[in-house]
C-alpha cells in the first residue's frame, strides 16, 4: 500500500486526492522559488555589505515604487490564484455525487461504529466496495471528534448534536488508516480504525458473512473475533492486566463487587448485561466510561462474547464443548 | 569597539535607586514594572519548555517512555496554556515594551503608572490561579478548552480559564497604557511619522489587546457557568452548541495571534535597521501594514474552522480574507530585506537572531498560505503541520523576535553586555536544534500524523525521533544562554550609552537609565533611522 507515496504526501487513493496533490505542489514549488529568493538575498546582503571598521554614513534611499508595486503585485497574483484552485477543489470535496452509497458513521470514546443501508453494524474497520462513491454520515455520541483519511485526502469533524458530511470514492483496493483527528480525550491517540477498500465482488460477499460467524468456526472464536473489531480490546485485556476497564481473564465464574458495595458471581446473565447496560453496575475501582453496545450487537454476536469470556474463565466450564481454551491466546490473529 | 575601557555603570540608576524590596513592590517605574514582568515570564517559559522537553521525551517513541496517557494529555495542554497565556502575549509589550517604549518615545514613564503596576499584580493573581491548577489536576483539554470536553472533564477547567480571564485584564491594562502613552507623551518634536517603528506595532498591538481581550473573558465566563450551573450555552447534553464556543474562542484567539506576532515585527523592524547601519526601508508601509492586520485580523476566525462543520460559503470567505492577511506581512519581509541592501552590516547576536526571524517567520508565513488554501487545509487540518506553522511563527517568529530584542536591549537594562562569542554558539544552537524538530513535523504532518497524540503509528517513528532530538537542540541553546545573560548582570562589561551606534531615543540617557529616564527632556531632532545624514558612534 506504500506505493505511490512521496516524500510529502501519502499515497492517494481517492478521486480527489489528485486535485489536492497538484495544488500542493503548485504552493511548494512557488515557495521553494520565494525562500530561495529571501535566503539568497539575505546571503547576498550580509557579504557583499558586511560591516568593515566603522559604520559610516549610508546609502539614503528608503523607497522605491517600482520595486514596492512589484513585490505586492506579484505575491497578490498568486494567492488569488491559489484561493481559486483551494476553492474549486475544495467544491470537489463537498458536492456528493448523486449515486453515492450512504453509510453511518458514529465517533464515541474511542472507537468507530458503521452503520449500512443492510442493516449491518461494524466497529472500527469500514469496508467499502472500489470505485464507487461513499457518503458518510457522521455524528457523535459523546464528545467532537474528527474522521480522517490521509490516504483519501478527507476529514471532517464528528459532532454530537448534528450530522456532517463527508464523501469519497476510493481507486485502489487496501487497507488505510483512519483517524481522530479531533482531540478526545485519554485515548484519543487509539481511535484508530481502517477503511478496508475491496472489489464489488468482495463487498458483496462480505456484506453476507457479516450477519454470524463463518463456516466452522466456533462460537468462542467467533466472540474473540468480535472483541478486536468491536473495541472491546481498548479498555479491556485477555492477560489480567487492569487498564480502562477490568480485564477478562479469569472474570467468568469469580465473585464482582461493585461501587455501590454489592457483589455478584460473574455469570452469563451479568455478562449480558454489562454489554447492553454498562451503567446499571459498575465495578469498583473503575470510571463509568463504557458507551452500550445495545443495537450494536445481534443475538449471535452477544452469545459469542459471552462465550468468549467463558473460555478465559480460570476453570472453563466443560459442559458447554467449548474448545475456545486459554492457550489459544498466543496465537490469536488480529485484525491489523 | 575598543573605547570600552571609558564605560563606567552610572552610581544611581533605576535599579539601585531607591533601594529596599518595598520600593521594587510598589514601584511605579516602568522600568522596573517591565523588568518584573521580564522576571515573571522568563520563569514560565522555563516552566513551558520543561513541558515541552517531557513531550518530546515522551514522543521519542510510540511506547510509554516516562509517562502515561493522562499524563500526556494535561502535559500539551499545560505547555499550550503556559507558553501561551503567561509567556507569549505578556513577553514583547508587558516586559520589554514596558521597558523600552517610554524610553524610546522621550518620556518619564508610561501614561498611568499605577495602572501599570496593577497590571503587573493581576498577572500574578492570574498566574496564582493557573498554578493552583497545575498542582492539584491540571486540565486535559488543549489549551483551546473546546466544547463539550471541557465541560465534561473532571480536570481543573475553571481553575485554569479563570486564571486566563484574570489574566486578560493585565493585558488590557497594559494595552490601555501603550494607546495613551503613544498618544500623549511623546517628547517634543516627535511626530506620528518620526516615532520609532516599535512604538507602532506596540500601537497596533495595544488596540487588538484591549478590543479582543473581552472575548475571550466572555467566553471563559460562559464556559465557567456552563460547568457550575449547566446553563446549556455549549454542552448539547444541556441544548448548547459546541461549534458555538469554536467562533468565540477563534474571535480572540486569532487576534491574539497578532498580539504575539507584531510586538516581534517591531522589534525586527528596530533591530534590522540598527545592525545594518541603514534608514528602514518603506517606514510607512510598514507602520500601516501593522494597522491593517490588525484589522483584518479580526475576520479571520473562520480559517480554525474549515472542517468544524461551518457552511461551505463561510469557509470560502474566510479564506478569502486570510490570504488578505498574508500580504501585508509579505511586505513587511521585503521591506526588512531591502533594508539591509547597501547597509553596513553588523552580525552580532541581536542580528543573527533578526536573520534566523526573517529566514523561520518567511517559512512560517509561507505554511499559512497552505493552510489557507480550503483543500489542502481539510488534509492537514489538525495534523503536525499546523502544530509545525505555528511554531514557526510563534516561535520562529516572535520567540526570535524576542531574543533579538533581549539581546539588543540587555545593555541597556542591566548595563553591561554579555559574552557574544557564546551569544553565537546559543543562537546557532537554537537554530538548527528549532528547524530540526519542527521542520520534520511538516512531513510528519502531511503524510497524516494527527496532532495531540500521546501514541502513534509505527511509520512516523523515524521522524518523531527526530523531532524529539532537535527539541534537546534547542534546550541546550537555551541553557547556554541563560548562563551568559545571567552572568553579564554580575561581571559584564560596561556597556555605555549606545553600545550598538542606536539613533532612537532610548539609546540618549545612561545604562542603565535613572529614575527618571533622562537628566533632561530629551527633544526630537533626527529621525529614529537617519542613518545616512547622522554619524552615530558606538561605545561598545
Amino acid at each position: 500500500m506504500d506505493n505511490g507515496q512521496t516524500f510529502w504526501m501519502p499515497a492517494g487513493h481517492s478521486t480527489v486526492a489528485g486535485d489536492v496533490d497538484a495544488l500542493f505542489y503548485f504552493i511548494f514549488y512557488a515557495s521553494l522559488v520565494l525562500m530561495a529568493l529571501v535566503t539568497a538575498a539575505i546571503v547576498w546582503f550580509i557579504i557583499k555589505y558586511r560591516r568593515r571598521g566603522k559604520a559610516g554614513l549610508t546609502d539614503s534611499r528608503a523607497h522605491n515604487t517600482a520595486l514596492e508595486i512589484t513585490w505586492t503585485v506579484i505575491p497578490t497574483i498568486l494567492v488569488f490564484i491559489i484561493f481559486a484552485w483551494g476553492f474549486k477543489a475544495y467544491l470537489r470535496l463537498n458536492v456528493v455525487p448523486a449515486n453515492a452509497m450512504e453509510i453511518n458513521v458514529t465517533g464515541q470514546r474511542w472507537f468507530w461504529s458503521f452503520q449500512y443501508p443492510e442493516g449491518i453494524s461494524a466497529v472500527n474497520e469500514l469496508v467499502v466496495p472500489e470505485d464507487k462513491p461513499v457518503k458518510l454520515l457522521l455524528s457523535s455520541k459523546d464528545v467532537i471528534h474528527s474522521f480522517y483519511v490521509p490516504n483519501f485526502r478527507i476529514k471532517m469533524d464528528v459532532l454530537p448534536n448534528r450530522y456532517t458530511v463527508a464523501w469519497f470514492e476510493a481507486t485502489d483496493t487496501g487497507s488505510y488508516n483512519l483517524f481522530c483527528t479531533e482531540y478526545c480525550g485519554t485515548k484519543h491517540s487509539e481511535m484508530i480504525g481502517k477503511v478496508k477498500v475491496v472489489t464489488q465482488g468482495e463487498y458483496q460477499k462480505w456484506l453476507e458473512a457479516a450477519q454470524g460467524p463463518s463456516e466452522g468456526q466456533s462460537l468462542a472464536d467467533y466472540g474473540r473475533q468480535l472483541y478486536q473489531s468491536r473495541a472491546c480490546v481498548t479498555c479491556h485485556s485477555i492477560d489480567g492486566k487492569p487498564g480502562t476497564a477490568p480485564s477478562f481473564l479469569h472474570i467468568f465464574g469469580e465473585q464482582a463487587t461493585f461501587e455501590d458495595g454489592t457483589s455478584l458471581v460473574v455469570d452469563e446473565n451479568y455478562i449480558r448485561e454489562s454489554i447492553l447496560e454498562p451503567r446499571a453496575r459498575i465495578v469498583k475501582g473503575y470510571q463509568p466510561v463504557m458507551p452500550t453496545f445495545q443495537g450494536m450487537l445481534n443475538d449471535v454476536q452477544l452469545n459469542a462474547l459471552v462465550a468468549f469470556i467463558k473460555s478465559l474463565a480460570e476453570h472453563p466450564p466443560t459442559e458447554s464443548g467449548d474448545q475456545g481454551d486459554a492457550n489459544r491466546e498466543s496465537t490469536t490473529e488480529s485484525e491489523n | 569597539m575598543s573605547t570600552a575601557s571609558a564605560n563606567v555603570i552610572p552610581e544611581r540608576n533605576y535599579l539601585n535607586d531607591p533601594k529596599g524590596l518595598k520600593s521594587w513592590l510598589l514601584t511605579k517605574d516602568h522600568k522596573r514594572i517591565g523588568l518584573m514582568y521580564l522576571f515573571a515570564i522568563m520563569f514560565f517559559f522555563l516552566l513551558g519548555g520543561i513541558f515541552a522537553l517531557l513531550i518530546r521525551w515522551e514522543l521519542l517513541t510510540p511506547a510509554v517512555d516516562i509517562m502515561e496517557h493522562d499524563t500526556y494529555n494535561k502535559m500539551f495542554t499545560l505547555h499550550g496554556a503556559v507558553m501561551i497565556f503567561l509567556f507569549i502575549i505578556p513577553s514583547i509589550p508587558a516586559a520589554l515594551g514596558n521597558f523600552v517604549l517610554p524610553l524610546m518615545l522621550g518620556a518619564k514613564d508610561v501614561a498611568f503608572p499605577r495602572l501599570n503596576l496593577a497590571s503587573w499584580y493581576v498577572y500574578c493573581l492570574g498566574a496564582l490561579f493557573m498554578i493552583y491548577a497545575l498542582v492539584t489536576n491540571p486540565a486535559d483539554t488543549g489549551w483551546t478548552f473546546y466544547t463539550p470536553y471541557s465541560t465534561q472533564t473532571n480536570t481543573a477547567v475553571i481553575s485554569t480559564t479563570l486564571g486566563v480571564f484574570i489574566l486578560g485584564f493585565s493585558s488590557i491594562f497594559t494595552g490601555l497604557n501603550f494607546i495613551v502613552t503613544i498618544h500623549k507623551l511623546r517628547a517634543p518634536g516627535m511626530t506620528w511619522f518620526r516615532m520609532p517603528l516599535f512604538a507602532w506595532g506596540t500601537y497596533a498591538t495595544a488596540i487588538l489587546q484591549v478590543l479582543a481581550t473581552p472575548v475571550i473573558g466572555i467566553t471563559f465566563v460562559l464556559l465557567i457557568m456552563e460547568r457550575l450551573l449547566g446553563i446549556g450555552i455549549f454542552d448539547p447534553a444541556l441544548g448548547g452548541d459546541p461549534v458555538l464556543y469554536q467562533h468565540f474562542f477563534w474571535f480572540y484567539s486569532h487576534p491574539a495571534v497578532y498580539i504575539m506576532i507584531l510586538p516581534g515585527m517591531a522589534i525586527i523592524s528596530e533591530t534590522v535597521s540598527v545592525f545594518s547601519h541603514k534608514k528602514i526601508f518603506g517606514y510607512k508601509l510598514i507602520a500601516f501594514s501593522s494597522l491593517g492586520i490588525a484589522f483584518v485580523s479580526f475576520l479571520v476566525w473562520g480559517h480554525h474552522m474549515f472542517t468544524s462543520g461551518q457552511s461551505e460559503l463561510a469557509a470560502i470567505m474566510f479564506s478569502f480574507l486570510t490570504f488578505l492577511v498574508g500580504i501585508p506581512s509579505g511586505i513587511k519581509v521585503f521591506n526588512w530585506l531591502a533594508t539591509m541592501y547597501r547597509g553596513s552590516i553588523s552580525l552580532e547576536a541581536p542580528m543573527l537572531y533578526t536573520l534566523s526571524f526573517l529566514i523561520l517567520f518567511t517559512i512560517g508565513g509561507i505554511t499559512g498560505i497552505f493552510l489557507g488554501a480550503l483543500a489542502i487545509d481539510i488534509h492537514v487540518h489538525d495534523t503536525y503541520f499546523v502544530v509545525a506553522h505555528f511554531h514557526y511563527v510563534m516561535m520562529g517568529g516572535t520567540v526570535m523576535a524576542f531574543l533579538a530584542g533581549i539581546h539588543y536591549w540587555w545593555p541597556k537594562i542591566w548595563g553591561r553586555m554579555y559574552n557574544e562569542f557564546w551569544a553565537k554558539i546559543a543562537c546557532a544552537l537554537i537554530f538548527i536544534g528549532f528547524n530540526m524538530t519542527f521542520f520534520t513535523q511538516f512531513i510528519m504532518g502531511t503524510q497524516g500524523m494527527p496532532r495531540r497524540y500521546f501514541t502513534y503509528l509505527e511509520q512516523y517513528q523515524p521522524m518523531h525521533g527526530f523531532s524529539s532530538i532537535g527539541a534537546f537542540v534547542i534546550g541546550a541553546g537555551f541553557v547556554i544562554m541563560a548562563v551568559y545573560l545571567i552572568a553579564a548582570i554580575f561581571k559584564g562589561r560596561p556597556a555605555g550609552n549606545n553600545p550598538w551606534g542606536s539613533l532612537s531615543f532610548e539609546w540618549l540617557t545612561s545604562s542603565p537609565p535613572p529614575h527618571g529616564n533622562f537628566d533632561e527632556e530629551p527633544v526630537l531632532e533626527h529621525g529614529p533611522y537617519d542613518y545616512d545624514t547622522i554619524e552615530v558612534v558606538a561605545t561598545k
